[in-house]
């Protein structure tokens, strides 16, 4: 039942990013390129945000997935461009697990305010990789004080038959990729999102994904699963069933930093060929985002992180895109005053109506975005799907409490 | 309940001088690592830092992080964080310099305008974070951070495409400078008095005095009246304070403004005193160092401005580290692990506490 209504969504979804298309000749909107790049943007995120799960169903709130991604990406470079990027990717979950593992002693042993212990490891996360880097640069092993040299990549592939794979040798045809070039509408829009997403493909990206269900049925299909949640639950009850309440919140904070490590790892390895500065960009915030988003289930993150991803490789590919996609605004806004006038909200209705009306007007007045603003748009889709998804939410219900043994406080 | 007994005292100086012994041990280790003594590192540092002409730089690094840090401080007393003062106090400094430029009034009140327009632009970015908590339940955590790159980005466009003058040949681009009468003179003429000698590369900020007197009415707001009352039961109890007639989204709303009004003074005391108009080179962090500042000072007036003046030493006197082949960001180390060493050493010494009162309070009760 669900899946289906989730198609049906789906398929409404391209259909109306394809009359969009048509009608603003921004042809990058559905192009194969932006939906294999909203995926490898999409990538990083989700590995964030699996590192939130795993903390906060344990009832540790990590804001810190921002430094143990810094970690990562750091160690993803480092050791990627001198072992290979496998190494790398495992220095990364590695770096990362060792900021979660402060965040541990100082939340769970000692009991420090979750977002405070989270704040200071990303002041501190920034401030260590910058020296360490500086550190290889004078020793002269770095191309600069603020990038690593170049990491060899991991190679791609995609699905057989459909997406042009290549199996021992043998070159698969290209179906997807063929219908997507036919510029029929709505068929060839769908299918080159699809082709974007099933063709060339990083192992690592297909890992990644496949870490989703997995941690669905490790969370909610294992005891080992239940005894996490129950600590991020109700610890004083799980405690007296025998549950070891520390552990299950070590565990949870230390898988968590070892998902974020690996999506820093990710972005310099995968993503990029090399770590830079600033390359994690607030992507930690954003993959929690992506998990109040998705109401701290699997599925519900891997669509958010999916929405920021799309957003953020329509910002690189094509500033001509997020121009069209200010007529998608205007659409939802519509929709949102429509909802609020049958409801009986008329100065909500008539609110939106008129920010739809507004939108309207940018739209037509400005012909091209400006740079700067168009790299604003994944920040600016954080907020609004916040403000729009926050208020249905339920956390876990000791998420953010201090807990000690004993009930002592 | 207040006593100034020996063990209170202990107590009080325990957890800073854990956390110094702390970070010390930390830096010294770092700068081991890279084949170097740590005793010259530190010989060096305090030599050079404690130089009158660093000194001054030591107290104008330490102003701005400690006008951001009260910022801060003002959500934290109410139990919210804005993460965001760094975007707010940028677009304060910004549109106070574009503006300000604009007209000139006699001097004190032309600064005074141009304070108050940086106010307005902080605390109007940060009323989005507290619409977006009080109507729509967003973490204000997750919107301030995202509203800090969103002003990255806003700035950088109202710079380039409308505030900035076209100079010929230049690269740098910056708003009109402002006249002389929104310009805060530094403190030559006071200090030349106490025989301080003029030092190359300018004097103290007049903005210390601003800073100064902030921190005095933060304390005083805070700790004596019925808001700070208010304030701070909403940060330590919410329904506690709502059952006794505390409005706390109301609450919500006024912290956050205030604190980003607060946060917009922050950016200006480099560019009222020094470069007088915003350019590209606006000195960025101040607003995440602040963080660490308001932690490690733990939301008081005078704990916050040690640890300003220690930031600032740290910053300022870790360039002299480049004279012994010594990376100056070690600087960094010693922060980072001062910051988390003395947030742990707090709440330990919290929990001491509340043992040592429950057994105070078991005596009393059995006596």
């Amino acid at each position: 039942m669900k899946l289906v209504k989730l198609l049906r969504y789906a398929t409404m979804l391209v259909f109306v990013l394809a009359s969009i298309r048509v009608i603003t000749g921004a042809s990058d909107l559905t192009s194969v390129g932006t939906a294999s790049a909203a995926l490898l943007l999409s990538v990083p995120i989700v590995l964030a945000a699996l590192g939130g799960l795993f903390a906060e169903r344990a009832g540790v709130v990590n804001i810190g997935l921002e430094g143990m991604m810094i970690l990562g990406a750091w160690a993803g470079g480092f050791i990627g461009s001198k072992h290979g990027p496998w190494l790398g990717l495992l220095a990364a979950v590695f770096f990362g697990s060792v900021g979660a593992l402060i965040h541990a002693v100082a939340t769970v042993t000692f009991g420090v305010d979750h977002v405070v212990s989270g704040v200071a490891i990303n002041i501190i996360a920034a401030g260590l990789v910058r020296y360490l880097s500086t550190i290889l640069y004078q020793g002269g092993s770095w191309p600069g004080p603020s990038q690593s040299p170049d990491v060899n990549s991991i190679s791609l592939n995609g699905l057989p038959v459909l997406s042009g794979g290549h199996y021992f040798g043998w070159k698969s045809p290209d179906l997807l990729g063929s219908i997507a070039n036919k510029q029929w509408f709505f068929i060839s829009d769908l299918a080159s999102i699809l082709r974007g997403l099933t063709g060339d493909l990083s192992y690592v990206t297909v890992v990644a994904i496949a870490f989703v269900p997995l941690a669905y049925f490790l969370l909610w299909k294992t005891s080992l699963g239940l005894r996490l949640r129950s600590a991020g639950e109700a610890p004083v009850a799980a405690e007296s069933l025998g549950v070891n309440v520390y552990a299950m919140k070590y565990l949870g904070v230390l898988i968590s930093g070892g998902f974020a490590g690996l999506g820093g790892g990710f972005l310099a390895i995968v993503a990029a060929n090399h770590y830079q500065e600033n390359q994690v960009a607030g992507r930690g915030y954003i993959g929690l985002a992506a998990l109040l988003f998705g109401n701290y289930r699997p599925g519900g993150l891997l669509a958010g992180a999916g929405l920021f991803g799309f957003a953020d490789a329509l910002q690189l590919r094509d500033s001509a895109a997020i121009h069209g996609l200010i007529l998608f605004i205007v659409l939802i806004l519509g929709f949102v005053a429509y909802r609020n006038l049958r409801k009986g909200k008329q100065l909500a209705a008539v609110l939106s109506l008129a920010s739809a009306a507004l939108s309207l007007w940018f739209f037509f007045a400005v012909e091209e975005l400006p740079g700067q603003l168009v790299t604003m748009t994944p920040y600016i889709a954080t907020l609004l799907v916040m403000a729009l998804a926050s208020q249905r939410l339920r956390m876990p219900a000791a998420d953010g409490m201090p807990y000690r043994r004993g009930g002592l406080r | 309940m207040k006593k100034f007994s020996i063990s209170n005292i202990g107590l009080a100086i325990a957890a800073p001088l854990a956390a110094a012994i702390f970070s010390i041990i930390v830096s010294s280790l770092a700068v081991i690592a890279t084949k170097k003594s740590p005793i010259d590192a530190f010989q060096t540092m305090w030599e050079f830092g404690t130089q009158s002409g660093s000194l001054m730089e030591v107290v104008n690094t330490a102003t701005p992080y400690y006008i951001a840090a009260i910022a801060i401080a003002v959500t934290f007393r109410a139990g919210l964080f804005n993460i965001g003062v760094e975007g707010q106090l940028r677009l304060g400094a910004l549109f106070s310099c574009y503006i300000g430029a604009m007209f000139v009034l006699p001097p004190v009140l032309h600064v005074a305008a141009v304070f108050l327009i940086s106010m307005t632009f902080g605390g109007l970015w940060a009323a989005i974070a507290a619409y977006l908590k009080v109507k729509r339940g967003v973490n204000e955590v997750i919107s301030t951070i995202m509203l800090n790159s969103l002003a990255g980005g806003l700035s950088a466009y109202l710079l380039s495409k409308h505030f900035a003058l076209i100079e010929e040949g230049s690269n740098n681009l910056q708003t009109k400078e402002l006249p002389a009468s929104a310009q805060v003179p530094d403190l030559m003429p006071i200090l030349r008095k106490f025989g301080v000698e003029d030092q190359p590369g300018g004097g103290v900020y007049g903005m210390f005095f601003v800073a100064v007197a902030l921190g005095l009415i933060f304390w005083f707001v805070v700790n004596r009246t019925r808001f700070g009352f208010e304030l701070r039961a909403t940060g330590m109890n919410p329904i506690a304070a709502r059952v006794s007639g505390v409005n706390s989204k109301k609450m919500t709303v006024i912290a956050l403004m205030l604190s980003g009004a607060i946060a917009g003074l922050s950016g200006l005391p480099e560019v009222l005193g020094q470069t007088h108009s915003y350019n590209l080179g606006f000195r960025a962090g101040i607003g995440f160092s602040a963080i660490a500042v308001a932690l490690l000072g733990r939301n008081s007036a005078g704990g916050m401005a040690i640890s300003a003046l220690l930031f600032g030493f740290l910053e300022v006197s870790s360039r002299a580290l480049e004279l012994i082949d010594i990376a100056p960001e070690t600087y960094v180390i010693m922060q980072g692990s001062i910051l988390l060493s003395s947030v742990v050493a707090y709440e330990v010494v919290r929990r001491f506490k509340l043992v040592l009162q429950s057994r105070e309070l078991a005596k009393a009760v059995h006596a």
